[in-house]
């Protein structure tokens, strides 16, 4: 597996099913922590080129707070949240009971308020991974910034345009609203090499 | 009319008076506009990364790099009949916009992007008149091909004109 187009049918299902398992783990330890239900869509899995990854998103000048953890470890590469301003508005309001005025300008307590939650379902997300694979994964603290989507996600596609012309993301969408124009996002983003080891140790073949 | 002509991420094109060159959300990316304004034509490229010989040949794609989306934007612009002597270059983004990133191979990329576009610029002797880099955040750009103007837009810092 050289090209991220050659993968299969099947392994991108055994994706999408990871996707799955991660991002439900990491919804339920989110609504545990909001004492509140958060809805989850099915995952996506894109391939994408680097042009394409914003409109994805709802186009590239939409303001969003965007989490970024690197992994390391058996798997390298990064998980992404971004939270739609309503979503992270009513987040610091349920955990610290402020209202946020500013998102141009978060204050410190908001700021890693939403940092210890991206941390808390950031580390559901992998365990999950982890044990259903057996493999080694460790995340960074997550580091945060609230700007036009297409600003943050230059950060993870300049990393993967160091490797590839391509970038793969799984991608599931939480809290999202009828309009679809609300919701928030989970991107799980692994390098090449790291899709090999989750599919070897799932015992799929290459 | 004018038309308005969207440059995307790793990307370039050129544009003669009265249109529009525009891009998106900059964020660690440098936009690069280069205008000619004897036939009013203005050039607009978006890089994401400083150099096309370090990358590995999987990764190539020429207008991703500093050096190679110059070069070629320069090339496009003379097919156009715009006279190199005469360019002029501003430049935006390279921002840094996650303050405690660990990945090695991603930290100060707005700044390693922004060192390696003067560079060229220079290599290619047209000199920079503006330039708007660094700092934290998102930038959209747009060039104005009537007077060569370089406007910024950002998320909530306002906008301004170059």
């Amino acid at each position: 597996m050289k090209n991220l187009d050659d993968l299969n049918d099947l392994q991108l299902d055994v994706l999408r099913e990871i996707g799955n398992i991660g991002s439900g783990n990491a919804a339920s330890a989110l609504s545990t922590m909001l004492d509140r239900p958060v809805d989850i869509s099915v995952p996506k899995v894109m391939i994408l080129d680097y042009n394409e990854v914003t409109d994805s998103l709802g186009g590239p000048e939409e303001l969003l707070v965007g989490l970024l953890l690197s992994l390391s470890g058996d798997v390298t590469g990064m998980i992404m949240f971004l939270l739609h301003k309503d979503f992270a508005h009513m987040m610091i309001n349920t955990l610290t009971g402020m209202e946020l005025e500013n998102f141009g300008n978060l204050d410190e307590f908001s700021s890693s308020a939403i940092r210890e939650v991206g941390n808390i379902m950031a580390a559901s997300y992998v365990n999950a991974i982890a044990s259903l694979t057996g493999l080694d994964i460790n995340i960074s603290p997550p580091d945060l910034c609230v700007d036009m989507v297409g600003a943050i996600l230059s950060v993870p596609a300049i990393y993967f345009a160091n490797i590839g012309d391509k970038i793969i993301f799984i991608q599931d969408e939480f809290d999202k609203k009828e309009d679809d124009k609300t919701s928030s996002h989970i991107l799980m983003i692994p390098e090449m090499d790291s899709l090999a080891k989750i599919m070897t140790n799932l015992g799929l073949e290459l | 009319m004018s038309r308005t002509i969207t440059v995307g991420i790793s990307d370039l094109n050129i544009a003669q008076a009265p249109d529009v060159l525009v891009t998106y959300a900059l964020g660690s990316c440098v936009g690069i506009c280069l205008y000619d304004v004897n036939i009013k034509l203005a050039g607009l490229a978006h890089i994401m990364l400083p150099s096309a010989s370090q990358a590995p040949s999987s990764a190539n794609q020429p207008y991703k790099f500093a050096d190679t989306a110059i070069e070629l934007l320069i090339r496009k612009m003379e097919a156009a009949g715009g006279r190199r002597v005469l360019f002029k270059a501003k430049i935006a983004g390279g921002a840094q916009m996650f303050s405690g990133l660990s990945n090695s191979s991603i930290a100060n990329i707005g700044q390693r992007n922004t060192q390696a576009v003067k560079m060229e610029l220079m290599r290619q002797r047209i000199p920079i008149i503006a330039e708007d880099t660094g700092k934290d955040y998102g930038r959209t750009l747009y060039l104005t091909a009537e007077d060569g103007l370089m406007r910024i837009k950002s998320a909530s810092k306002g906008e301004w004109v170059w």
